[in-house]
């Protein structure tokens, strides 16, 4: 590479960037909306830029803006991108293409879904530097399997030879990150590497991005939404919010002194009080000694769990993926018959099979999941679907039904108005808020959470949150809260049940599971989450004691 | 190679041998089913009684049913496919050349067929929904839905009467020199391709196009990778599945489903053998042939699956 003695010092320097897209509403004209709202930016060489904000903020769409990148019809319309001295915009497809996977490289949230599952991983990951001629095949491997080292996974020398089903998401991750790195950019771009993996797998990913940024010396812009994470990468901190800046700094400043309110929000976003509630005399619902698998003979995915639920009182499993937490619901519910172990509910067996079970049983156990827009029928109104167990388990007809469904749009906060709107038309959390009115409306004792947080934003999260204890004084529902988020845990739980491998490793009420001493499982969960103070990652790898299980 | 995918290769198969002893099954029940008795057909309306009897004794029309699925069995495993009752020749001997001459055509007509037809796919991918793409689609649409009498009689007017460029009537014989053989076959070669490109091409395009949503071809388009290589390398081996149906089944077409082009061309071929022995009724020829093309058909499927088998990095390489 000739001229790279005289390479600026500011690397990237994005002024005025305006991105647009053309949306096509149902039955409207099509229109023109500005994603982004004339935001400038720079970076200087080496250094690491963290942008913040909830999904829509723009946040990928500016860091794809420095590859020229317009995802899915999006369109740069305004403003400059210069990065080493000269505007990519203006220089054109071909100019595009021979920066990208040169100059910049990219991280993908999902390098499950990133890598391309018919080739090697060493195929893919030396791809772009052959492609732009920065070394022969064998140099390229070379330096692979250097950073392979260096990202801490194991077995350096073969791993290229493997396809990426054979490797677990953690370390494709981090092969990723050494796919961005093999062809010496001088800037990454980070687009939240570590959003989909389990907290205990993070924490590696992280400290091994980490490490490979240092070493390398290489820019990068690492985007999330999570400011506890991005304090620990970031030099600096830009918050975004609806494509507008809203407040940019030094980390300590940005998390410390924050001068927005909105930053201010975010930093303090997981701060819910929540009271444990002693448990009530008798449950009213007892898993005892379940043993599950999927399969005949196939492995044990439950191992002899015991549980109990207490009236309007809430549960929290916890586990990283792979522990059997939603397995556990499926067992309760009856979608999947436990091989031996009975659940007991007001004092009397359930049927372990679903088809067994009468209504009324159905009618008890109601679940909200993960991803609320595939738990709804897109084709059907907000009120038929809040309605359907109002006709299915109490006949209810008409104007009845109608009011009722009022009444329960009210309860979640969402007005009359949307009895009308279809899915599609609602963000992601009055998608979730009309998945627990619809459970509600069945009048149910219990009601299981599946992760029903993690795939919104953080206040979004929160909102719901507050939203399902607010419900939960006013209905005495309990909740079984799966999630793998412990925040979300202390702030909702009475009592805790931590799942390792399909067993229950630590069960009691909230105050004890948490408090030392910790088994070594608990240790890791719990020195795994993020927390926002500069410097945490170096201290939480010290002190761990165990490994985590993606790893 | 590993056990599950040589496990899952040995189902298809024993499945595919199953399949075709059912076919067989099939193909005798359906023959007898028939109206008439093979020794009426053959000594025709004036036999005498006697005659009758002493024939159907002759060729074992008296056993029952199942003995003579058997024997018709056990014949063909060894290479027998009996004797045609038009001509009294030896059913085996007189498909060998025919079988031949059908795949030679069928073997030439792929040659062409599926490069181009993915050629064109992946083309119409690069450049979709552009004038490229339209044209290529327009054209495909265009030669799939004239009937192949139609684009047959097209090319023989041009290239036969008026241009005198290849022969209108395909005739071949043993000892042919091999070029003069293929100037012989041009023409029928070209209307099979034209006849089974568009849905190849189609179908290629349609899988890449759904490939082409992954995560993956991001990655790649962010790596300065150029359209065409992004759709080569990172597209094209994740269709590969869909694309080998639909390539066996158009290959299953052109030995199976050539009678009409034969006829045309008439060209000595499988296709003008079966039909003309319909027109016979002579009945252990149509046998012979039906069972023969329920066997190329069910093998180019066995092969297919195959393929999307072997083409899966899952099954290849187990975790």
């Amino acid at each position: 590479m000739a001229g790279q003695a005289q390479k600026p010092e500011l690397l990237l320097d994005i002024r005025k960037l305006r991105i647009e897209a053309t949306v096509y509403p149902p039955g409207e004209a099509p229109k023109n909306i500005v994603l982004v709202h004339d935001v400038s930016l720079s970076l200087k060489r080496g250094r690491v830029l963290g942008l913040i904000g909830e999904s829509g903020a723009g946040k990928s769409t500016i860091g794809l803006s420095a590859m020229g990148y317009g995802r899915g019809g999006v369109r740069i319309t305004g403003g400059e991108v210069m990065l080493n001295g000269r505007d990519i915009l203006q220089s054109g497809k071909r100019g595009i293409r021979k920066l990208r996977g040169k100059e910049v490289c990219y991280v993908a949230q999902s390098a499950a879904a990133a890598f391309n599952p018919a080739h090697k991983l060493m195929d893919q990951v030396i791809e772009a530097s052959l492609e732009h001629g920065t070394g022969t095949r064998a140099q390229a491997e070379k330096r692979a399997v250097e950073l392979f080292r260096k990202l801490s996974l194991p077995d350096p020398e073969n791993i290229g030879e493997r396809y990426p089903h054979q490797v677990s998401g953690g370390q494709l991750q981090r092969v990723m990150t050494a796919m961005a790195l093999c062809s010496e950019p001088d800037l990454i771009v980070f687009d939240e590497p570590t959003t989909a993996l389990d907290v205990t797998t993070q924490i590696d990913v992280l400290a091994a991005i980490k490490d490979a940024i240092r070493d390398t010396g290489v820019a990068a812009l690492y985007i999330t939404h999570d400011l506890a994470v991005v304090a620990q990468v970031s030099d600096e901190i830009m918050v975004l919010r609806h494509g507008r800046l809203v407040e940019w700094g030094g980390t300590q400043q940005i998390i410390k002194e924050p001068r927005q309110e909105y930053t201010n929000a975010l930093v303090s976003v997981h701060e819910i009080t929540h009271d444990e509630q002693v448990p009530g005399e008798a449950p009213f619902l007892s898993v005892k000694n379940v043993t599950a698998a999927y399969g005949r003979g196939g492995p044990k995915v439950l191992k002899d769990v015991s549980v109990d639920i207490y009236p309007g009182q809430t549960l929290a499993v916890v586990g990283e993926s792979g522990s059997g937490k939603s397995t556990l619901a499926r067992a309760i519910t009856g979608l999947l018959p436990p091989e031996q172990g009975t659940v007991t509910f007001d004092g009397r067996p359930l049927a372990n099979r679903l088809a067994d079970r009468p209504k009324e049983d159905l009618r008890q156990l109601q679940m909200i999941y993960q991803m609320a827009d595939v738990a709804m029928n897109p084709r059907q109104t907000v009120g038929t679907i809040i309605g359907r167990p109002l006709e299915f388990y109490f006949g209810m007809r008409g104007a009845e039904r109608d009011r009722r469904v009022a009444e329960l749009l009210d309860k979640i906060e969402m007005g009359k108005g949307f009895a009308d709107r279809y899915p599609a038309e609602l963000s992601g959390g009055q998608k979730q808020r009309v998945c627990i009115a619809r459970s509600l409306a069945a009048k149910p004792k219990l009601i299981i959470c599946d992760e029903v947080t993690s795939a919104l934003d953080p206040l979004v999260a929160n909102g719901i949150l507050k939203l399902l204890l607010g419900l939960q004084k006013e209905e005495q529902v309990a909740y079984l809260f799966i999630t793998h988020d412990l925040a979300t845990v202390k702030s909702i739980a009475d009592s805790i049940a931590v799942m390792y491998r399909g067993e229950v490793v630590r069960y009691g009420p909230k105050s004890k599971v948490l408090a030392p001493p910790f088994d070594d499982y608990t240790d890791l969960l719990l020195s795994s989450v993020p927390e926002m103070e500069i410097g945490w990652l170096e201290k939480a790898i010290k002190g761990r004691r165990m490994e985590s299980a993606g790893n | 190679m590993s056990s599950p995918i040589l496990k899952l290769i040995a189902q298809r198969i024993a499945l595919g041998v199953l399949l075709l002893l059912a076919v067989s099954v099939l193909i005798f029940a359906g023959t007898q089913i028939l109206p008439g008795d093979v020794a009426q057909s053959i000594l025709g309306q004036s036999a005498t009684p006697e005659s009758l009897a002493n024939l159907r004794a002759e060729l074992g029309l008296n056993e029952p049913a199942y003995v003579r699925y058997f024997t018709w069995l056990g014949g063909i495993l060894t290479g027998d496919l009996g004797t045609a009752l038009s001509s009294g020749q030896d059913i085996a001997t007189s498909i060998g050349g025919r079988l031949w001459n059908t795949l030679f055509l069928a073997f030439w007509a792929a040659v062409v067929s599926i490069p181009l037809a993915i050629s064109l796919g992946l083309l119409a991918v690069r450049y979709r929904n552009g004038w490229v793409d339209k044209l290529i689609s327009g054209l495909a649409l265009a030669s799939t839905s004239f009937p192949e009498f139609f684009i047959g009689y097209l090319l023989v007017y041009f290239f036969a009467v008026k241009w005198q460029l290849f022969p209108g009537i395909s005739t071949v014989y043993d000892g042919m020199p091999f070029l003069a053989r293929m100037q012989a076959i041009a023409l029928p070669a070209a209307v099979l391709t034209l006849v089974v490109l568009a849905h190849m091409m189609r179908m290629t395009r349609a899988a890449i196009l759904n490939v082409m949503q992954s995560a993956y071809i991001e990655t790649a388009e962010l790596k300065g990778l150029s359209a065409i290589d992004v759709i080569r390398r990172h597209a094209f081996p994740n269709a590969i599945a869909p694309i080998i149906n639909v390539v066996m089944l158009n290959l299953a077409f052109l030995i199976v489903g050539v009678v009409v082009v034969e006829v045309i061309f008439v060209y000595p071929g499988m296709g003008q053998y079966l039909v003309d022995h319909v027109a016979k009724r002579d009945v252990p020829v149509v046998q012979a042939v039906g069972l023969i093309f329920a066997a190329v058909y069910i093998t180019l499927n066995i092969v297919a699956d195959i393929g999307a088998i072997v083409a899966n990095p899952r099954l290849r390489h187990p975790k």
